[in-house]
């Protein structure tokens, strides 16, 4: 039996090298891995108190997380094809349209 | 059973730092693979075979190689090096996801963190009626709203994405009879 604290502190790491991604990284495609990244780690955790209190609420949320994922990724992948299209890169420093 | 543990986590955790430290995108959306197997082994490690399934059918397979596509479709140039660009403002976006990591680890490790009573699904109960059936026989009685109400928002995936990545013609074309 695994302990539920080693999943999560596992689910913690993977969460905050997503949020470090999501900071560093000026490819918008490689930021929206990153985001992937951090769901998953979120999966992790409602696996992780699932198995540990016997439960199956956790499985449920994983599969809504789940398809969340997917439909979030189909969507912002065709609005990063409309980007990429009209301006011609993926540099997120560059997208400064709405800009203040 | 612990030991398999402690690797399949470091190659996870590697397959992430990866997907931060690598210049290609086609090199981060491989190690990211190599990071949703791992987890996926986590999760048999687990007892929810159900989950580690979906999660190669669907992350490993469907939303990796769509991020594939896409990435082959548009013809990326690698980023500049991460090391070579060491501004103050990175510096502090890793200062902050260090932060987070050790706030979430304490969280997890307090005292007051407390988990509630064991529910009715043990690993005697999982094996002996069959992981798979139990999840459909809850998600199909008691999550049959939100299942139903999930698929609209699928549909509504598609068709956003459809809209959004058609190209647009030309309207005076539309007009000509």
């Amino acid at each position: 039996m695994i302990p539920v604290s080693h999943v999560l502190t596992l689910s913690a790491i993977l969460f905050g090298i997503g949020v470090a991604g999501v900071i560093l990284r000026r490819n918008a495609i490689v930021v929206f891995m990153c985001i992937e990244l951090m769901l998953n780690a979120v999966n992790l955790g409602f696996v992780a108190f699932a198995s540990g209190m016997q439960s199956m609420v956790g499985v449920m949320f994983v599969f809504f997380v789940l398809i969340v994922a997917a439909a979030e990724a189909v969507v912002g992948l065709s609005i990063i094809l409309a980007i990429f299209r009209n301006s011609g890169t993926l540099n997120i420093e560059e997208f400064n349209l709405l800009r203040w | 059973m612990l030991i398999s543990f402690y690797i399949l986590a470091a190659l996870a955790v590697g397959g992430a730092l990866s997907v931060v430290l690598f210049r290609s995108p086609v090199y981060c959306a491989l190690s990211l693979v190599a990071t949703f197997l791992c987890l996926a082994g986590i999760y048999v490690l687990l007892n929810s075979e159900f989950v580690a399934a979906i999660q190669v059918l669907i992350y490993a397979g469907a939303i990796m190689v769509l991020f594939l596509f896409v990435i082959m479709l548009l013809n990326l140039r690698s980023d500049k090096p991460l090391r070579h660009s060491w501004t103050w403002p990175k510096l502090l976006g890793i200062g902050f996801a260090v932060a987070i990591i050790f706030q979430l680890i304490g969280i997890f490790h307090s005292p007051a963190a407390r988990m509630g009573p064991a529910g009715k699904y043990s690993t005697e109960y999982l094996q002996q009626k069959g992981a798979v059936e139990v999840v459909g026989e809850v998600l199909f009685t008691e999550y049959v709203l939100p299942f139903e109400i999930i698929s609209i928002l699928l549909m509504v995936a598609v068709v956003g994405a459809v809209i959004l990545a058609k190209r647009r013609e030309p309207a005076s074309t539309e007009q000509t009879p």
